[in-house]
């Protein structure tokens, strides 16, 4: 049987990672913006693929619902709000192409030399059957992590230590605060202005 | 140097995943002349950092991973994106509202 010949983790992430980064090519290549929020849809919804694939569900969900339910969303509407036809489609130059094809080739070159270079990052896991499908599950352990309990980390013998693991409370915290700020802010920027003639006239 | 289609996925090819999305991301904001273009770039970018935090993360690509600080730090990125978007969509909405265009290359009010 040929399906059953098949390794399906190796199948889908290749099909994942090709999905990701042909779209992600695609953003950078179109220079209609309404495609390229599109597309973007499109390649951050194949990211969530590659979490789950890595065994990170709860990021891949997440990633689903903020990431292409909330901020890009936001971005189509920036995008609607914007698109008056003078700016939907406003071509790069020829010279600036060939800069930043010289820069991002460099870069890629670099950082994918630097990713295979290192052994230990392109061996695969020899005992991959012998993670136990109840240690995956991580959404339990990711609430108690940001609640300031890290179970996953118990076994660490020096008691000093231990208690400075005190998971993300903090950063969940900040976090949230963060998030306030930046919801005010955002809807004080971008109020609609009352102008001051009007007022005084 | 495993670069075989049908071997087993290593954190190596995540990483070069990561790195295509990372240098798109930065040659994305260096060529789009909108500016809701650069920010598509930015969100580009910070995908590519989530997945090599998820790929070290992961206990089925590597023996000895991050473990849960992995996916953690990637939640706290998709957060923060979030945040930088919606604040960033307001500063290029009301550049668009002062100055009736949206290029990038135009915002040189401050040039002196």
């Amino acid at each position: 049987m040929l399906f059953a010949a098949l390794d399906w983790h190796q199948l889908f992430f290749a099909l994942f990672a090709l999905i990701t980064c042909v779209f992600a090519l695609a953003v950078l290549f179109t220079s209609n913006v309404v495609r390229m929020a599109f597309y973007l849809v499109i390649s951050l919804g194949a990211t969530s693929g590659l979490f789950f694939l890595a065994g990170a569900e709860f990021v891949g969900a997440m990633q689903l619902m903020i990431y292409v339910g909330g901020t890009l969303v936001l971005l189509i509407f920036g995008v609607m709000l914007t698109a008056q036809s003078r700016f939907v489609s406003m071509k790069t130059s020829a010279g600036d192409w060939v800069v930043a094809a010289g820069v991002g080739g460099c870069l890629l070159a670099l950082l994918a030399l630097v990713a295979f270079r290192v052994p230990a990052w392109s061996e695969p896991n020899a005992d991959v059957a012998n993670v136990a499908l109840a240690e995956s599950k991580t959404s339990t352990q990711i609430g108690l992590a940001l609640s300031g309990i890290r179970v996953d980390k118990l076994d660490q013998p020096n008691e000093v230590l231990r208690s400075g693991m005190s998971g993300y409370l903090l950063p969940f915290v900040i976090v949230s605060v963060h998030l306030l700020v930046v919801l005010i802010g955002a809807a004080y920027m971008a109020r609609t202005k009352i102008r001051a003639d009007r007022i005084d006239g | 140097m495993n670069l075989m289609l049908f071997g087993t996925v290593t954190v190596a090819q995540y990483m070069l995943v990561g790195a295509v999305l990372f240098v798109t991301g930065v040659v994305c904001m260096a060529t789009k002349r909108n500016a809701l273009g650069v920010l598509m770039g930015i969100e580009l970018v910070l995908n590519g950092a989530n997945i090599n935090f998820i790929a070290f993360g992961s206990k089925y690509l590597r023996p000895e991973s991050l473990g849960l600080d992995g996916p953690l730090i990637a939640l706290f990125v998709i957060v923060l994106a979030a945040g930088e978007a919606a604040v960033a969509l307001a500063i290029a909405l009301n550049f668009y509202n002062n100055h009736t265009t949206i290029d990038v290359d135009r915002a040189d009010d401050l040039k002196g």
